[in-house]
């Protein structure tokens, strides 16, 4: 965790609060509308999904189709310790973090456990199949509701909270991720994206570091699901469709794949646009998935990615000119 | 250090762009604003689109004749693609613009979803179609449809006590909670009052085929089937019915409406002598039925279905509440008085005569629709 | 007994339209090394396409027939063309997305088109129902099992004795190898597109002879169930997504006629369930080849 306390973070700090501080004045004064306010707390339990989808599509560069299942998970057990215990809001919810967190982390660990031997194509095949079962499965679990859904989970008291309870827990896995994938277990599973065997021929453990990559993201999966569910205030299995974990798979992808800011900015975006553009419902898919085969096809351009480079070798020379810092070399 | 500074000035910028693009719109404060939400796209779409066509035909009449108390309605129509989080976000938006009254949403998970926050609001809602049990539990909500387990009683003594049929098979969605909550009503009922159930088979939501299930209902000695199931679905089975020789009469909840439209040419003839419970035929006689159908099929080009006609009702049951209450300008909408309002009105309406009860419940009729020559008759 | 009997032949029937779609995900995965996952959709174009013919254009049965394989054909040659082939030295995850991404497409052009609401195709195919005994069988479901098992030869046959079937299996052990010996790649694998889109086609009239209705989810519903099969017989082998197919038939027939009822909420996991239990006790599926990796 040494990570944490480099130069510049108490500056960092201030900016965590600063944006809490604005955002939260806009609430209370009004300014922001109740939609906008509401949005706020949606951003922050998709951003957090797709950090957490990042770690394993970005970091690790295995495709998971079923990242839904562990949002499931994560929200129904969660919620359910919420239905069914008689505790203060706020001690339900964290109770509800840490268990809904938990037992997707399990869950994370043993499907991750099971069918570590598969690669690429089948890992994809396997982990939809996973959510597929996971979806029908709890509909046939006892005091969950079945197909009506989940009901009576209690909602947050009032945006403002909603919003800073959310904040706290997206800060919290930004910080993770961060020393995670700046860490040594961070550089291992790049280098195991980048060539697994030439990985395991300098004595990297393939097997344990992915065990680890989808525990930690079905963790932090699992606790963007207990947000959703306090927010939502009723679970139904139809929230998490194969149709979610793709669309989370698209904010990773247009996040630029293995980047954090890139999943932030790409969250922000990709939750808002709807809201502001309400009425173009029918052509979001569609865009949804011109967007997915366009940045494939520009990735795998050279000219695109030598454009990219040049741009962005301008770009640092402008910033060391001007001296706004940057990584002028 | 400077980069996450100019990072977070950006997004900051962003967010306040998106704050005020979201403030902007037509103005509304002289009217008394009705916020609809249902699925206007996605897989319900239909649903939606007849609520909200059916509420603007609602909402016309009443401004041609004056007005509530002399002031305008509005009409906010939200799309929520049947998603319950969308219909949160769409409740947000309606009442950003000032909406009075919510009339919605018009499925049951999208109403469940938003039942905390209309009730923190204390807003009036009538919700058109959400039949769930739960959709309308709270003090400040009510629905103009009859719940799932009511269609599924009153289908149990209909088909066991006027038509006669001791045996039944049955075929439900058991992804559906429609389609659940009157199966299990109707089971329940049939049972006591007497009736086998000779076959009892389901199917996913996304099932393609339906011989396994037909094969089963084929070697049962059931007198008739019952399907409390969306026409959309029915028309596949059906299909799939006839092609595995079961021809034992059919019967139905309200999701059942609209199957002709499904079934053309030959296949038509499948569902000849099909027996539906709902609150509206519209090819009946009444004189408020013919001239809403034939307004509506003016204005949409096609005839209008329950959906529709509950959310015409649902508008003018706000109208009697706010005339109650005595509303005479936008700025004095008494929540609490509209909602004490709602149990002290009688409506008259496309869906029959019905008063509501404490829990928000409709008291009204029950009527049953048979196709007769490929026409949906009123019995 | 009758009614195991009789479930079972539903479940046979069942599968054999999943073997028919199956076969197409395993071809273009034996030799272009790609799960085309908009193989399911195309098929929903397809019976989009027989929808226009028969209901809105009432042109004959035949000529609709045609109109939906050249269709599916080009459909296949297109995306090929303009979305797959410039990712051709890409890895896998950047082709598996594209792929996702034209399934969403192809689904989404779909919606905007022809609306949410599902289609019902005149009955254009009515063969009646063959009778042995106590157990009855649609004509239909034996004129998808007899496609299904010539397409099957025919599709053996040619890859093993034709020149251009040949270049396919050199291309699918080795690109790099394959091109040195002067096989042309890029055109092989669009043939193999072409081949597998036709496929799709033909899958199309039959789904349509058989269940006469298409909403835009029809081609990705069915697909992803169908593409389940093929990897549960092993993707990439013809006779493994026969056996698939009829497996995933066979245990979801089952599943809906001998479940409890309680426990029938889940019956669609169960296919799922098993294809999970397949994959971690045998990675590459019942009859898969097991690829080693090289550097």
């Amino acid at each position: 965790m040494k990570n944490i306390f480099t130069k510049g973070f108490f500056s960092k700090l201030i900016l965590i609060i600063a944006i809490w501080a604005v955002v939260a004045l806009l609430m209370v004064s009004g300014v922001m509308s109740r939609s906008m306010q509401s949005l706020m707390i949606k951003i922050c339990y998709y951003t957090i999904l797709t950090l957490s989808l990042d770690l394993i599509v970005g970091y690790l560069g295995d495709l998971s189709l079923g990242h839904a299942a562990f949002y499931l998970v994560g929200a129904y057990a969660g919620c359910a310790v919420a239905v069914y215990t008689n505790l203060p809001l706020l001690v339900k919810f964290v109770l509800a973090l840490i268990v809904g967190g938990a037992a997707a982390a399990l869950v994370g660990f043993l499907i991750s456990k099971a069918i570590i031997k598969l690669r690429g194509d089948y890992l994809a095949i396997v982990t939809l199949a996973f959510g597929e079962f996971i979806r029908s499965f709890v509909k046939i679990i006892p005091g969950l509701g079945g197909t009506k859904g989940l009901m009576g989970i209690p909602s947050f008291d009032s945006r403002l909270e909603g919003f800073t309870l959310a904040y706290i827990v997206l800060i919290l896995v930004i910080l993770v991720i961060y020393n995670f994938t700046h860490s040594r277990h961070g550089r291992t599973i790049t280098a195991i994206r980048d060539n697994a065997i030439a990985s395991e021929s300098v004595g990297i453990n393939i097997k344990n570091n992915k065990v680890l990559v989808f525990t930690i993201a079905s963790f932090m999966a699992g606790m963007a699901g207990v947000i959703f569910g306090f927010y939502k205030t009723t679970l139904n299995p139809s929230d998490f469709t194969y149709n979610l974990s793709i669309e989370v798979l698209v904010m990773v992808v247009l996040g630029g794949m293995g980047s954090i800011k890139g999943s932030i900015i790409a969250s922000v975006i990709i939750v808002a646009l709807p809201e502001v553009l309400r009425g173009a419902e029918d052509f979001r898919m569609l865009i949804y998935a011109v967007a997915l085969i366009a940045m494939m096809m520009l990735n795998a351009s050279p000219r695109f990615t030598a454009i990219k480079r040049s741009f962005g070798e301008k770009m640092n020379g402008l910033r060391a000119k001007f001296k706004l810092g940057g990584k002028a070399k | 250090m400077k980069k996450a500074v100019r990072f977070f000035a950006v997004a900051l910028a962003a967010l306040m762009l998106l704050t005020t693009l979201a403030g902007c719109g037509e103005d509304y404060s002289d009217k008394i604003v009705l916020g609809g939400i249902g699925p206007v796209t996605g897989t319900a779409s239909t649903y939606g689109t007849s609520v909200r066509n059916a509420m603007q035909i609602a909402i016309d009449e009443i401004n041609a004749n004056g007005g509530v108390n002399g002031v305008k309605l509005a009409m906010i129509f939200q799309d929520d693609e049947a998603d319950g989080t969308k219909a949160k976000s769409a409740y947000e938006t309606l009442m950003d613009k000032g909406m009075d009254i919510l009339i919605g949403a018009v499925t049951s998970g999208a109403s469940v979803a938003l039942n905390d926050l209309t009730a923190k609001d204390g807003i009036l809602q009538i919700t058109p179609s959400a039949s769930q049990i739960e959709a309308a539990q709270n003090p400040n909500s009510f629905r103009v449809c009859f719940t799932d387990p009511l269609q599924g009683i009153a289908m149990a003594e209909y088909a066991y006590q006027t038509l006669g049929y001791k045996k039944v098979a049955i075929i439900h969605n058991h992804d559906d909670d429609y389609s659940t909550g009157m199966y299990q009503a109707f089971v329940e009922r049939y049972k006591e009052l007497g009736g086998t159930i000779s076959e009892d088979v389901s199917f996913s939501k996304d099932a393609s085929d339906f011989s396994a299930q037909m094969t089963k209902i084929a070697a049962s000695d059931a007198e008739f089937l019952y399907m409390p199931i969306y026409a959309e679905k029915a028309a596949q089975i059906v299909i799939t019915a006839n092609e595995k020789g079961v021809n034992l009469p059919l019967v139905g909840g309200d999701g059942l409406d609209g199957i002709l439209e499904y079934l053309t040419g030959d296949n038509a003839k499948l569902v000849e002598g099909l027996i539906f419970l709902t609150p509206f035929v519209s090819t009946d006689e009444a004189a408020n039925v013919k001239a809403f159908t034939e307004t509506y099929t003016k204005k949409y080009g096609k005839a209008p279905d329950q959906f529709a006609a509950d959310a015409y009702d649902a508008v003018y049951l706000a109208k009697l509440a706010l005339e109650k209450a005595g509303v005479t300008s936008p700025d004095a909408i008494n929540n609490a008085a509209l909602i004490a309002a709602m149990t002290e009105i009688e409506l008259d309406g496309l869906t029959g005569k019905m008063t509501f009860d404490a829990n928000g419940e409709p008291q009204k009729g029950a009527k049953v629709a048979k196709i007769e020559n490929g026409v949906y008759v009123a019995q | 007994m009758q009614m195991l009997i009789s479930t079972i032949i539903d479940g046979l029937n069942l599968g054999s339209v999943y073997a028919l779609v199956a076969l197409g995900y395993s071809m273009v995965y034996g030799i272009a090394k790609m799960l085309n996952f908009a193989h399911g959709d195309v098929i929903m174009v397809g019976i989009y396409t027989i929808f226009v013919g028969l209901n809105m254009l009432s042109l004959p049965a035949p000529v609709t027939i045609l109109m939906c394989v050249a269709v599916c054909a080009l459909l296949g040659f297109t995306v090929e063309k303009l979305a797959y082939k410039p990712l051709r030295n890409s890895t896998p995850l950047s082709v598996l997305i594209t792929a996702i991404g034209v399934s969403y497409l192809l689904q989404n052009v779909a919606l905007l088109i022809f609306k949410s609401d599902r289609k019902f195709l005149q009955s254009f195919i009515s063969l009646g129902k063959l009778t042995i005994g106590e157990f009855e069988m649609p004509i239909i479901s034996l004129v998808i099992w007899g496609t299904t098992l010539v397409i099957m030869i025919a599709l053996d046959i040619f890859i093993k004795k034709t020149s251009m079937g040949r270049a396919m299996l050199a291309v699918s052990e080795d690109k790099g190898a394959a091109q040195l010996m002067g096989v042309n790649v890029n055109r092989t694998i669009s043939i193999t597109f072409i081949i597998g889109s036709a496929l799709a086609g033909i899958a199309a009239i039959l789904y349509a002879a058989k269940y006469q209705n298409v909403d835009p989810y029809t081609g990705s519903v069915f697909g992803i169930k169908a593409f389940a099969a093929a990897v549960f017989g092993g993707i990439g082998s013809i006779p493994g997504a026969m056996i698939g197919g009829l497996s995933l038939g066979l245990i979801e027939a089952l599943t809906i006629g001998f479940l409890p009822d309680s426990l029938a909420a889940a019956s669609d996991g169960v296919a799922y369930a098993l294809l999970i239990l397949m994959l971690i006790l045998k990675p590459s599926g019942l009859l898969g080849k097991k690829r080693v990796e090289k550097v």
